[in-house]
């Protein structure tokens, strides 16, 4: 296996690419006690259309790359879960809009375990009872989440600001979506898009890299044949939909979710284009800038607030959410800020300090090897190299944070989503 | 990992777990008082004031500034309960000097300023400022309020608030809304005093730095701490519910409806010799993805969404937790005792067992590779003397016989049930 060395972070990551097109990453550390392995598909909520086997296009429910995630577990002779909480492991998965990803921490019998979790994911069966079950926990857990105001009020932001872009779409479906999907659907979806050349696999702990791969090679069928191509809609405008949702729910205070609008960065730019983001986003809202400090003394936000930037492929955003008493003064101080910044500039010494700190709490996330594995995992989809943020953070100026102050921060470009008290 | 310990004075001590595996150094300083409706909400609101400022560094702009320089250190408040004391925290975690770009010390300027924020707050006439205590009064208040969103562990919450009452453990270590919107400057103040005078006082740090220099961090910057203070930490354990099982319902606009359930250990806690036993038992019955509760309830009945036990290890609690059709409350819940019964008839695998004390043991060992639960644990650990340590209390749990699983399945009494039901009309029937 081929090392890359981050000597900045202390780091050293084991590569290769399997002959059936399959990347594996390995994070060794010899002082953890655990095991993580993530394994991981380009495939999400938003990966609704795409072109089958025979050429045609196929249009799936909403919610089937979820509904798939839960139906994977199922095997042949039983479920994989049961299989490796025997070993008293408990494997888990999450749905995002752009990825699906199985995971397991694990103290022993690691190769035990990874076996089962690349022969379940890989290895699909479903079956007409099983699938109409399944209905009935996903429909359970669709109305959980359309129950909890947060989730409420990220999907009516993305819903707002995206016109025709899949994103939009709710990751688990609805109870309607999801009566539609049968064993056949999951069968196509699975075979499109569950292609080793489409995976990756990132294992952190303390293992020997080859053996890791040694496994993979042996337990991932598949051919290197490339994924489906899907369909992401019509080349979505620079403006959202719609600049103001609101809706009403039992909740103490209104909560918000404020979106701007990105544009989706180029190839080999993801990593940097983040960094900038995230780096605006503190300068407006983090506790050491002078926006936020004045929207908390007015008592226009509280602590309970958070801001981050988010990508897909064909899309990227800004967010902040949180509770206030007045949020459509919240977007509408937001603005003023980014205006006033884009024209006169961003201090120096904040940017600086902000850069400092940022740099720190990405070194802090390094801790977990569960949030070194998804990183690295999502950007080997995104064809980025995660571990270089000491040397990219060197190159971004201030200059690229103003452009971007300039561009999504503005009217045309905000949405507002409200989940306010019912009366 | 190397564990140190030392007493700094009476009711003041420092731990150390000593070790290279974490790119960062976490530092804590907590303050344990008796969880009392008093100054419950007193010792929630004080931290949060504390972070709004220092004399140095008076508003949280130039607060947050001075943590920034340090790489971005986190330093926050956090308000924990412990059985039936509150422990009002501060916590800072930043990047070891191995990664600071210009080489510099990390840890000292990190002590530095937590105990500038504990010990040094901005002054208005003598007191906190009254702006700062109004909003974070609010703020606090709004909080407490916002239980509520989380309609899971706000089952658990109504459901600990009926089944304990008026004991100790049911006060909200948030406090009371009302006496935090009404709370003034000097009397914060005077619980502040109180607070440092009387708490007892825990110093933790993991990383990499040598225990003697965490030492000369704390005793420069916590200085005006290091005085000796006898503040007892207890916890009332009841054994057996006081009376019949008791069912409380409440209603609210929600689709689903939840399903908690309280159960009594029979007094076995942390530091009972059986508490390996209940941890497996937990683990078998409830507290995993083959427990008894997900194979059956959830997989094979289809009855909840989730359905899960946890216990609470000091206060000698077992909670079940489900999300449920507002139809199936019933069937839930009966399927739910069903399975504890099955556990204290003894109807269980080998197997079972055996995949029950393994995520236990991983559960114990995964603690390790976090620094923010290596702290959470030392915390319990030094304030009650006792909660085993790890390796030992792993062993014991591998151990443990099915035998041992169905006596403590039997102490296990229910003494009440919540559920929060959706609205009428507002569900299916």
């Amino acid at each position: 296996m081929d090392k890359l060395e981050y000597t900045a972070l202390g780091q050293t990551i084991s590569h290769c690419v399997l002959p059936n097109g399959l990347n594996v990453y390995v994070d060794v550390r010899p002082e953890y006690g655990k095991q993580f392995a993530f394994f991981a598909t380009r495939y999400g909520g938003m990966d609704v259309r795409f072109r089958g086997e025979d050429g045609e296009w196929l249009d799936t429910p909403a919610g089937v790359a979820h509904f798939l995630e839960h139906k994977t577990f199922d095997t042949e002779d039983g479920n994989a879960l049961q299989r490796m909480a025997a070993n008293g492991t408990d494997p888990n998965a999450f749905t995002s809009s752009s990825m699906t990803g199985y995971f397991f921490d694990g103290v022993r019998g690691l190769e035990d375990d990874l076996r089962t979790l690349l022969s379940f994911v890989s290895v699909p069966w479903f079956t007409p009872e099983s699938v109409a079950k399944e209905q009935g926990i996903i429909g359970q857990e669709i109305r959980m989440c359309e129950d909890d105001p947060n989730d409420e009020a990220y999907y009516r932001l993305l819903e707002a600001m995206y016109i025709d872009h899949p994103v939009r779409t709710r990751v688990a479906g609805t109870v309607e979506s999801i009566a539609h999907i049968t064993a056949d659907t999951l069968y196509q979806c699975h075979q499109a898009f569950y292609r080793p050349s489409n995976m990756v696999l990132c294992v952190a702990g303390n293992v020997d890299p080859q053996r890791v791969a040694d496994i993979a090679q042996e337990v991932v069928q598949g051919t290197s044949a490339p994924a489906a191509v899907v369909d992401h809609g019509a080349q979505e405008p620079e403006h959202v939909g719609e600049r103001y949702t609101c809706r009403t729910m039992p909740v103490s205070i209104p909560l918000f979710a404020l979106g701007f609008k990105g544009t989706p960065a180029a190839r080999g730019e993801g990593l940097r284009q983040r960094l900038v983001a995230e780096l605006v986003c503190d300068i407006l809202f983090s506790p050491s800038a002078p926006l936020y400090n004045r929207l908390y003394e007015q008592g226009l936000l509280n602590s309970s607030f958070s801001s981050f930037y988010t990508s897909a492929p064909g899309c990227a955003w800004m967010m902040a959410a949180g509770e206030s008493r007045d949020p459509e003064r919240v977007r509408d101080e937001v603005l003023k800020e980014a205006a006033r910044l884009g024209a006169e500039g961003i201090d120096r010494r904040l940017w600086d300090r902000l850069k400092k700190a940022a740099y720190g709490a990405m070194v802090r996330h390094l801790n977990s090897m569960e949030d070194t594995c998804i990183e690295l995992a999502e950007a080997h989809f995104d064809g980025e190299d995660y571990l270089s943020f000491p040397q990219c953070f060197q190159s971004i100026e201030r200059a690229d944070g103003e452009a971007l102050l300039r561009t999504w921060c503005v009217e045309g470009r905000t949405a507002l989503s409200v989940i306010s008290p019912e009366e | 990992m190397l564990q140190h310990w030392k007493r700094l004075a009476d009711g003041v001590e420092l731990a150390v777990s000593r070790t290279d595996k974490f790119k960062t150094g976490l530092l804590s300083v907590t303050l344990t008082i008796p969880l009392d409706a008093d100054t419950a909400t007193a010792g929630a609101l004080i931290p949060e004031v504390l972070g709004r400022g220092s004399r140095n560094h008076p508003d949280m702009e130039r607060l947050s500034s001075a943590a920034d320089e340090l790489y971005g250190a986190s330093l926050g408040p956090v308000v924990r309960q412990r059985g039936e004391s509150q422990c009002v925290s501060f916590l800072c975690s930043f990047i070891d000097d191995r990664y600071a770009l210009d080489g510099s010390a990390v840890l000292e300027p990190a002590a530095g300023l937590m105990g500038e924020v504990l010990l040094d707050p901005v002054l208005q006439d003598g007191v906190f400022r009254q702006g700062y205590v109004e909003l974070e009064g609010a703020n606090l208040a709004d909080r407490i309020h916002a239980r509520m969103n989380d309609k899971r562990s706000w089952a658990i919450f109504r459901l600990i608030q009926e089944m304990c009452e008026g004991e100790r453990y049911a006060v909200d270590k948030l406090g009371d809304a009302e006496q935090a919107q009404a709370m003034t400057p000097e009397k914060l103040w005077a619980s502040y005093r109180s607070l440092l005078s009387n708490a007892k006082v825990t110093f933790y740090y993991g990383g990499a730095a040598q225990p003697e220099r965490v030492e000369d961090a704390v005793r420069q910057s916590f200085a005006p701490l290091l005085s000796g203070r006898s503040a007892p930490v207890r916890c009332q354990v009841e054994a057996r519910p006081r009376g019949p099982v008791r069912t409380v319902t409440d209603s609210m606009d929600v689709t689903q409806g939840k399903l908690a359930m309280g159960f009594r250990t029979g007094g076995i806690t942390m530091g009972s010799g059986d508490y390996p036993a209940l941890m497996v038992c937990n683990a078998l019955y409830g507290g995993s993805a083959n427990s008894k509760l997900f194979v059956n309830v959830r997989e094979r009945l289809s009855l909840c969404y989730y359905a899960s036990s946890a216990l609470d290890k000091i206060k000698g609690l077992m909670v079940v937790s489900s999300g449920v059709e507002p139809a199936q409350f019933d069937r839930a819940q009966e399927a739910i005792l069903n399975q504890l019964d099955a556990v204290q008839r003894g109807d269980f695998t080998q197997d079972e067992l055996v995949a029950a004390a393994r995520t236990v043991a991983n559960g114990l060992r995964g603690r390790l590779d976090s620094q923010g639960q290596v702290e959470d644990d030392q915390l319990t650990r030094l304030l009650f003397r006792t909660g085993g340590e790890g390796e030992d209390l792993i062993r014991s749990v591998e151990s443990v016989t099915a035998d041992q699983v169905v006596q403590v399945a039997k102490e296990l009494r229910l003494d009440t049930i919540y559920r929060l039901m959706g609205k009428e009309g507002a569900c299916c029937g």
